[in-house]
């Protein structure tokens, strides 16, 4: 699925609220190809906030970022859907499996929007452990997130679009 | 069927961890698997051996997958390996550039097993 929305005048491309959908779409993609789990959207809006948050950066045409939140426990368990035992047994190998899977979510959201894919760079994800933190965006920000249910546990899947 | 000798490029273990576990969903019958996180180092595997084939992410430190194709086109003893570029950047330019490199081929995150077969089985010389 692609996409068309406006663009400024100096190049970025606006924030649009079907994104929501795309994202939506983007993510239930990787999830099933890379974890082999179909996920359900969450009518409600459950927040979760422990455990791992993976983040990638956007620059470029859209800047902001995306971030993947969920238990420890959830992110053991994708590990281990993505890459067996090896997933399971280390907590690191744990982390760095959640960070790809935001890194693969962001690629494919933009990808699917025809004014961002040679226009936006990714950065490297990055993954923080832990619930003792909260996360801000300089005014003016947009954003949207969706909750996701994986065996019951709501993995939380946010962008965050910087005006 | 040929057992192959597999290069794959990616700065991050997981992603290399994943892209051999498709290979052999795939039904690829790898016999030795060796491991590069950026271009540099995949030029001194390449220099190592015979392989049959590279699989190389593009977004690497310290020599990305772009480049290493350049270095890689250089090499007298890397003639005729063909190079399946892997990206998550849904940019069509990036990939057109790859292929003007010399890669053969490429797979864009996420992958099934399905899709490197595709990608990967033509390039072995019908060995799979």
């Amino acid at each position: 699925m692609r996409t068309m929305s406006s663009q400024g005048s100096q190049g970025a491309v606006a924030f649009d609220p079907n994104w929501k959908t795309i994202l939506e779409c983007a993510a239930l993609e990787v999830f099933e190809i890379m974890a082999g789990v179909r996920l359900e959207i969450s009518s409600s809006s459950e927040e979760q906030n422990g455990g791992e948050t993976a983040m990638v950066g956007l620059a470029g045409a859209l800047c902001g970022m995306v971030t993947l939140r969920c238990s420890r426990q959830s992110s053991v368990r994708l590990a281990s859907r993505m890459l067996g035992e090896d997933g399971a047994s280390n907590p690191s190998t744990a982390r760095d499996a959640l960070g790809e899977l935001c890194n693969m979510i962001a690629g494919n959201f933009k990808g699917k929007i025809s004014q961002l894919a040679d226009r936006c760079m990714l950065s490297v994800p990055t993954v923080i452990s832990g619930e003792d933190y909260s996360m801000s965006a300089t005014d003016p920000s947009q954003g949207v997130t969706i909750t996701l249910l994986f065996d019951g546990e709501p993995i939380c899947l946010s962008l965050i679009i910087q005006n | 069927m040929k057992s192959l000798r597999v290069l794959i490029v990616d700065d991050s273990s997981v992603m290399r961890k994943i892209v051999e576990r498709a290979l052999r969903q795939a039904g690829l019958n790898v016999s030795e698997l060796l491991e590069a996180s950026n271009g540099a180092e995949a030029l001194a595997e390449v220099q190592k051996g015979a392989l049959d084939i590279i699989l190389s992410d593009i977004n690497m430190p310290v020599m990305d997958g772009l480049e290493f194709l350049k270095h890689l086109a250089a090499l007298d003893s890397a003639k005729g390996i063909p190079v399946v570029m892997i990206t998550t950047e849904g940019s069509e330019a990036r990939v057109v550039e790859a292929l003007s490199a010399g890669a053969r081929g490429y797979l864009r995150k996420p992958f099934t097993p399905e899709q490197v077969r595709e990608r990967v089985a033509p390039l072995l010389g019908g060995n799979q």
